[in-house]
């Protein structure tokens, strides 16, 4: 069984409807350690891409990808748009023209969203970013062959996900506004960790129906 | 001449940055802004400022100026998708805001090249305002 593009673009819907939804939240972690306006820009960026995806239609998988991406890069404002757009665009890329995605193309796409980031913002794990939360659902991917063994590998990805996200709250920010709080950023959980875990549940929970 | 493109999260900041630099040096500058979001808000958008790059380029080259956080993100990020002829001879300035774009704008519409404007503006840096 394999995901087509209008699979895909019914979980993009609801990833932005979940963001979203999310607003208030966001915006409150982001209250703590930085502009509080992670929910708002990341609302308007979702919201665009809500806007667009039904002209997305009759476009590859990659296709799709980089469009989400490029929407965020001009919608959200903050540092989200050039790392989230970035991650997508670079999905879409890993992903080429093709009209529908295999499991095995999870960690694919969801690695290349991670070099994306990192290379961006230039981050690495442990510096309270969206970093902490996707590089470990990657190397817990990496442990698995997900065409085999889906349901371990998929709740590996989530679980280590959340631990990622969780364990923001127990590190200092190097990155962004958060880190001229220093050791005062310890106890808050980073927003942009928080954003890209609700993301990872959507997508992980898409699979878990049809796979 | 090197073009300077201004970019700010705020349209105000970069508005009346530009405002200063026009009332010091005339209209003679190729200035843009690419500031804000399109709907109003404060943020960076790096197609906008690729758009602006564009827009001031010539042989020269082009010199971004950038306030905080994002704005560096973007700039950096708009600078990657331009073609190679275009990316080598486009700069970030390592300045503050105001007065960096005042030294640049200042010493470009001079016809100065792309580096002895950097290094200008760096020389400038080191001028202190409280002696």
């Amino acid at each position: 069984m394999s995901f087509d593009t209008i699979k895909l673009i019914n979980m993009l819907e609801n990833l932005s409807e979940e963001i979203c939804e999310n607003k208030e939240y966001l915006t409150e972690l982001d209250s703590a350690i930085g502009d509080a306006d992670h929910g708002i820009n990341m609302t308007k960026g979702f919201k665009a891409v809500r806007s667009k995806l039904p002209t997305l239609k009759d476009k590859d998988c990659g296709n799709i990808l980089k469009t989400v991406g490029m929407t965020l890069v001009s919608t959200v404002g903050g540092a989200s748009g050039p790392l989230y757009g970035t991650a997508f665009m670079r999905a879409g890329k890993a992903v080429g023209a093709k009209d529908k995605l295999e499991l095995k193309d999870l960690p694919l796409i969801l690695d290349a969203a991670l070099i994306g980031i990192k290379d961006r913002g230039k981050a690495e794990k442990g510096e309270k970013t969206i970093v902490d939360t996707l590089e470990p659902a990657v190397e817990a991917l990496k442990e698995f062959d997900i065409e085999v063994q889906t349901e371990v590998a998929l709740t590996k990805a989530l679980s280590a996900a959340k631990q990622g996200m969780e364990y923001t709250k127990t590190i200092i920010a190097k990155k962004g506004r958060a880190s001229y709080l220093g050791e005062r950023s310890i106890g808050h959980q980073d927003p942009g960790a928080t954003s890209c875990f609700i993301m990872l549940e959507v997508i992980i929970g898409e699979l878990f129906k049809e796979f | 001449m090197v073009g300077i493109v201004l970019v700010s999260h705020s349209r105000k900041i970069a508005e009346g940055t530009l405002e200063l630099i026009s009332q010091m040096i005339g209209e003679s500058a190729k200035i843009e802004i690419a500031a804000g979001t399109s709907d109003g808000r404060l943020g960076t958008d790096a197609f906008m400022i690729e758009k602006k790059i564009r827009q001031v380029f010539d042989d020269d080259g082009v010199l971004v100026l950038v306030d905080l956080g994002s704005a560096v993100m973007s700039a950096e990020m708009a600078i990657e998708d331009l073609e190679d002829s275009l990316r080598a001879k486009t700069k970030i300035l390592d300045a503050p805001f105001v007065e960096g774009a005042i030294v640049a704008t200042m010493e470009a519409s001079f016809g100065k090249s792309l580096e002895e404007v950097m290094d200008e503006v760096e020389k400038a840096m080191k001028i202190k305002k409280l002696n």
